[in-house]
């Protein structure tokens, strides 16, 4: 165990597959879930995109990582914050992005929600609040 | 590098780890462990086939931590151990399980 | 001349597809692909700019980049035309050249 826990935040503003920062932002997130840090995941302008369901890349010869974002929970990421302003502007809404949970243990694996809808200023307050502030 | 199964040539990195995921037979598993002398049970193939499903629906490979709790959940605390996967799997469950399993090296594992 | 004009960046990022519109002439065609394909989605902030640019372009946008991205084609602007691989080529090959916006 570590002796002090960081707020780490990881901040996500780039759409999938156009480039490769989401993706490398994952697995970044998923190695360092192993160090027991707190970890939160901030997702605003087109990294909200990130998140869409249904996304199927069979016809673009590239790997479907959206899977991956529901193994968040099992790495015991539990707090994914959305920006509505980001979603608004994209013509987006919470039932347009992945449903993401984690189980929590202690309470027979319920299953609880990830996803946080924040507010712009809600968000700068998150910011404001890290330790330390990963960009992709 | 490359294994040789049932005849057949597949491709591995210089960790031993398939190539390519879509190579993978039971065959795989079986020329592998017993390039590591090691016989492989029900027990080993309930660890493996796990592997293989927990990849198909999140693709990746779990790290050691994950699977240990994934285990748990699925086949009871008995077996969502470490004492238990690393007497099944001694090079390590996460490693050499998902070796056999045909899956790349679990991210984060160095 | 008829030029395709192909926007491969998100409009919310670069203003590719802006600076696109801005040197379009009439006849002329877009085709948003790759990150450019958000561009085609019905009831975003940008929405009017690319409905306005319909008036006097043809607009499409690729099936596969879309689909891999979470959308269906209903969330497609009206007026704006879905085309796979080889609506792509076919498109090329009509014009008298592809102009890229990056």
């Amino acid at each position: 165990m570590s002796e002090t826990v960081k707020n780490f935040l990881y901040l996500n503003r780039k759409a999938p597959y156009g480039t490769i920062y989401a993706w490398e932002s994952l697995e970044v997130v998923l190695i360092g879930a192993a160090f027991d840090q707190d970890v939160s995941l901030a997702f605003v302008d087109d990294g909200v995109y990130q998140l869409t369901k249904g996304q199927d890349t069979s016809e673009i010869g590239m790997k479907n990582f959206s899977p991956t974002y529901a193994a968040l929970g099992d790495y015991e990421v539990k707090k994914i914050y959305v920006e509505k302003e980001s979603l608004d502007e994209r013509g987006l809404s919470l039932d347009d992005l992945q449903h993401l949970v984690w189980e929590d243990e202690d309470e027979d694996y319920a299953e609880k929600d990830s996803i946080h809808l924040v507010s712009r200023s809600e968000m700068a307050a998150l910011m404001d609040g890290a330790d330390v502030v990963f960009s992709f | 590098m490359a294994i040789e199964v049932n005849g057949k040539t597949y491709e591995t990195d210089e960790e031993g780890y398939l190539a390519n995921i879509n190579d993978w037979e039971p065959g795989v598993a079986e020329v592998m462990s017993k390039e590591d002398d090691l016989e492989l049970t029900d027990e080993h193939w309930d660890i493996i086939n796990f592997l293989r499903e927990y990849y198909e629906e999140y693709q990746i490979a779990p790290a050691v931590r994950v699977l240990t709790k994934a285990v748990g959940k699925k086949m009871g605390k008995d077996k969502g151990n470490s004492k238990y996967l690393y007497g099944l799997f001694p090079y390590g469950p996460a490693k050499q399980a998902c070796r056999y399993a045909g899956l790349p090296k679990p991210t984060g594992c160095v | 001349m008829s030029t395709l004009h192909t926007v491969n960046k998100s409009p919310f990022e670069k203003n590719s597809l802006d600076a696109c519109l801005n040197y379009v002439t009439g006849g002329a065609s877009v085709l948003l692909l790759e990150d450019g394909v958000y561009a085609a989605l019905k009831g975003t902030a940008i929405e009017q700019r690319v409905t306005e640019a319909l008036d006097s372009a043809k607009v499409y946008v690729l099936g596969p980049d879309l689909k891999a991205r979470g959308f269906t084609d209903e969330r497609v602007i009206e007026g704006i035309s879905v085309v796979d691989y080889a609506g792509f080529v076919d498109l090329a090959a009509e014009s008298d050249k592809v102009q890229a916006w990056l």
